[in-house]
């Protein structure tokens, strides 16, 4: 653990790429295989299952440092992240062991069951023998709300320095339904037979963020389609079975029966990229469709008639058992073409249709209309480029829509965690309703540094009452709220809920009287909803 | 009540006297010349002798002061004013008050480590204590200062291999002083601020064996700082000044860092928990060492530090004031209006 602790802090004190894929390579070198293998999955977001409910951690930890458990709270929202907090109110250790990462991490799994009383005892066994930075990741580890400040990306850069094995062939390795209980490093990074896995997929290609394509030269070379707004995902048939991916490494095969026909439908070897997109009568419907149910286990017929899906192909990227991701993309194109065609699925299989342009201008008009679609934006292809990994510039580029706005008038705030503890972060934002403020969105990010302090000054002079952790504050600032969609709810007072709601800017230039209403937010429904 | 507590600051009406306070009064016992609580306008000062160099320097060599040692009893009609270390930064004082045997302490800004340079800490008993709680949480506990200078130490060493100037900032009274003490030399030079240099060359006339140290001049060459630290003040951070040393690597030494989130929001590369202020063991220890009936809290987490006192079977209740414990030192010292008077810009 001492060295995983250390590869903690060391990462935590540097924002500079090269020294975190340093500090990877010396740990790497340093640990053994299963700590290697634990610490790949930790980074690719493969997490121990949680064992220890976190009101209990709380409680205990107070108890522990005999501390009020109003204090421990107290300390807890200034901190703003509670593995810190109990790290730093628990008192000095009493022995020293030196236990690896694995060893802490079985340790925590093998709490899964136990009674409370139990539990208890083993968490105050482990915090007495840890050292403060070491008791900070195992709390982490319990917790499961591991970031590290490396994304998978970086750790799959290091890792492939590290074995000399190339990056692309490491990421595509890392993929898929693994856990450290069910391979070794050794089988899972070192060695070269990829079959085992027949369900594995590939990475998928990232697009970057596009404001201007005339950055990008010349409207002949590039292929457009559309940005559905569903949740991207891969459709794999091997070998007579079928497997669908989510982009988060989820296997969602269970949550869309609708595919099922893809197994007879399509040849074994095949991989295709597309979208899980909820439509219904030759139209596309909003992702809040879908949302009712990703959360659910069962899908009620209920459920599958409301929010039915097909599948928008947007590339071929196994072909007859081959991986083709390096031919250039017109000719997948081609061959996906081919390939939708050649099916009969009722139309689950789609092809993700091509918009047809000449100039810019004439795409900047087809972007235009994405709302209509329920559609975030253009989505930007070269005609020669092979299917990158991860996110990479270039080659692909989405050209979002712009987003939709009102003006809003702060009431509430929150302190925020991790980077911004301790400052009010989280505002809560209302618009007018006659001469009453309705409370209809939150929003967290879209301030400066400079800006969150001076608003947190704000918050700190102007407070009118306190309800726990959150504060009212005098209505005055004004902020401009983009998002990127609106739908009605039940769950809101204002009876609207917001997609991806963020703050644009901070309009100091306005009063709050000068804020939009709720009768604009409900003709926004109206037209967009 | 022997002490008050006033829009111009903390009064004894007895004696007709205020301690520490923020407008100006007639007659005014300073516990230590951070801006804070030394201010400008009153018509008579009193402090420590050591405290004196620096409270002069920074409100001008014509203001009225006297001074006393520490232990020597002022009479001001019947009441005993007496200035006992409150281990704070060099010359800063904990000022008890007596009368008719009745006792009170105002402790100003203390901490109990013992940090070499200021004279250190002792407790003084008393029936009302009034305490600072700048770090009243229990989540804020210092390592011990040997800790953070080896850190400190091993940062700048790790620096000047990749080619890179140290640059660490605190406040130019205090805290500068106490991060040169605690430096390797021989790891490589160390450079100051202006207005660090400036506090340094008082200190060294006070008699104090500080490290040597050279003052950053603009006609000095950019090869010059090459393996050195410099220590800078918490405004120097980011501005024009600190181009001459890139590459650099920067850090902050201050309480507040004890916390990730508040190292991660500054934009540094390295944060280092060092502080003139008590922890929350620190205030503890010292309102236990006083023996105290009542206590009065003030800046800094005071609600939180008061209820856990009553909790605690000690009458205590917040008071608000204009002291600001260590926000500046992270460029945050600004939730109230009034702003120290230049604190550490002087250069």
């Amino acid at each position: 653990m001492k060295n995983f602790a250390e590869l903690f802090t060391r990462l935590d004190q540097t924002t500079k790429t090269l020294v975190k894929v340093d500090a990877l390579i010396q740990y790497f070198e340093k640990a053994s295989s299963d700590d290697k293998l634990w610490t790949i999955a930790l980074l690719s977001h493969k997490r121990p299952k949680r064992t220890v409910n976190v009101s209990f951690l709380k409680i205990w930890a107070a108890e522990f440092s005999n501390l009020p458990y109003w204090l421990f709270e107290e300390s807890y929202h200034v901190a703003g992240d509670l593995a810190e907090t109990i790290a730093l109110i628990l008192p000095e250790r009493e022995t020293h062991t030196d236990h690896s990462l694995t060893y802490w991490i079985k340790y925590i799994m093998s709490l899964e069951g136990l009674e409370e009383e139990v539990k208890k005892s083993r968490l105050r066994e482990a915090w007495a023998s840890l050292s403060s930075t070491e008791r900070f990741v195992f709390n982490k580890l319990i917790t499961g709300a591991f970031r590290m400040g490396v994304s998978q990306k970086l750790m799959v850069r290091a890792l492939a320095k590290y074995t000399g094995i190339e990056e692309n062939m490491l990421a595509h390795r890392l993929m898929g339904n693994w856990t450290p209980d069910t391979t070794t490093f050794e089988d899972l990074v070192l060695s070269a037979d990829k079959g085992e896995d027949q369900s594995r997929p590939y990475p998928f290609y990232l697009a970057y963020a596009l404001d201007d394509p005339y950055e990008i030269g010349s409207p002949d070379e590039w292929m457009a389609e559309r940005k559905w707004d569903g949740i991207r995902g891969q459709v794999i048939v091997r070998k007579g079975q079928l497997y669908v991916w989510s982009r988060g490494e989820e296997l969602v095969t269970d949550k869309y029966p609708e595919y099922e026909i893809f197994r007879e439908q399509l040849p074994d070897g095949t991989v295709i990229d597309g979208e899980i997109l909820p439509f219904k009568d030759g139209q596309p419907l909003p992702f809040s469709l879908l949302q009712t149910r990703i959360g659910r286990k069962n899908l009620t017929s209920n459920v599958l008639k409301k929010s039915p899906v097909v599948f928008k192909a947007y590339d071929l990227i196994e072909w007859q058992g081959e991986d083709i991701r390096n031919w250039a993309m017109d000719k997948r194109r081609r061959a996906l073409e081919e390939l939708v065609g050649s099916t009969s699925t009722g139309g689950i299989l789609q092809l993700s249709d091509v918009v047809d342009f000449d100039t810019w201008e004439q795409l900047a008009e087809e972007r235009e209309r994405s709302r209509e679609f329920y559609s975030e934006g253009i989505m930007l292809k070269r005609k020669d480029s092979v299917y990158q990994t991860g996110r990479k510039r270039g080659d692909w580029w989405k050209w979002k829509v712009d987003p939709l706005t009102v003006d809003a008038v702060m009431i509430y705030a929150m302190r925020g965690h991790g980077r911004r503890a301790n400052l009010y972060t989280d505002y809560t934002f209302a618009v007018w309703d006659n001469d009453q403020l309705v409370p209809f969105t939150k929003a967290y990010s879209g301030l400066t540094d400079e800006e969150i302090r001076e608003v947190d000054r704000f918050v700190k002079r102007n407070t009118i009452d306190r309800f726990g952790p959150v504060r009212s504050v005098t209505p005055e600032l004004v902020f401009e709220i983009a998002f990127e969609g609106i739908n009605k709810s039940t769950r809101h007072k204002s009876g609207i809920a917001l997609r991806f709601p963020r703050i644009k800017r901070w309009r100091k230039d306005k009063n709050k009287d000068e804020a939009n209403t709720l009768a604009d937010l409900w003709q926004l429904l109206d037209v967009y909803g | 009540m022997l002490l008050e507590f006033t829009d111009k600051g903390i009064y004894c009406p007895k004696a007709d006297v205020y301690i520490d306070p923020w407008k100006p009064v007639r007659k005014a016992l300073i516990t230590h010349g951070h801006a804070d609580h030394s201010r400008w306008g009153h018509q008579y000062y009193l402090s420590t002798v050591s405290a004196m160099p620096v409270i002069k320097y920074r409100l001008g060599n014509d203001i009225n002061i006297e001074t006393v040692t520490y232990g020597q009893i002022v009479t001001i009609n019947g009441v005993h004013f007496s200035f006992h270390p409150a281990g704070h930064i060099i010359g800063s004082a904990q000022i008890r008050v007596e009368y008719n045997g009745e006792v009170w302490v105002v402790s100003g800004d203390y901490k109990v480590e013992d940090d070499g340079l200021s004279e250190a800490f002792e407790p003084v008993k008393c029936h009302t204590f009034i305490t600072e709680s700048t770090f009243g949480l229990p989540i804020y506990s210092w390592l011990p200062q040997q800790e953070i200078f080896s850190e400190i130490n091993s940062w700048w060493k790790q620096n000047k291999e990749q080619g890179k100037v140290t640059v660490l900032s605190g406040y130019a009274l205090g805290k500068a002083q106490r991060l040169i003490q605690g430096l390797d030399d021989s790891i490589g030079r160390i450079f100051t601020h202006g207005a660090v240099e400036n506090v340094n060359e008082i200190i060294r006339g006070q008699g104090v064996n500080l490290k040597p140290t050279t003052r950053v001049t603009p006609e000095m060459n950019k090869g010059e700082f090459e393996g050195g630290i410099v220590i800078a003040t918490p405004s120097a951070r980011g501005s024009p000044w600190m181009k001459k040393f890139l590459p650099y690597s920067v850090g902050v030494a201050s309480g507040w860092m004890r916390l990730r989130g508040a190292r991660r929001r500054r934009s540094v590369d390295r944060g280092f928990s060092l502080s003139d202020h008590a922890d929350w063991n620190g205030l503890n220890q010292a309102v236990e060492a006083s023996q105290a009936e009542r206590v009065f809290v003030t800046h800094g987490y005071t609600t939180t530090f008061s209820r856990w006192l009553n909790e605690k079977g000690i009458e205590a209740a917040r008071i608000e004031t204009q002291f600001e414990g260590e926000l500046e030192e992270i460029g945050e010292g600004v939730e109230k209006d009034a702003k120290s008077e230049g604190k550490d810009t002087a250069s």
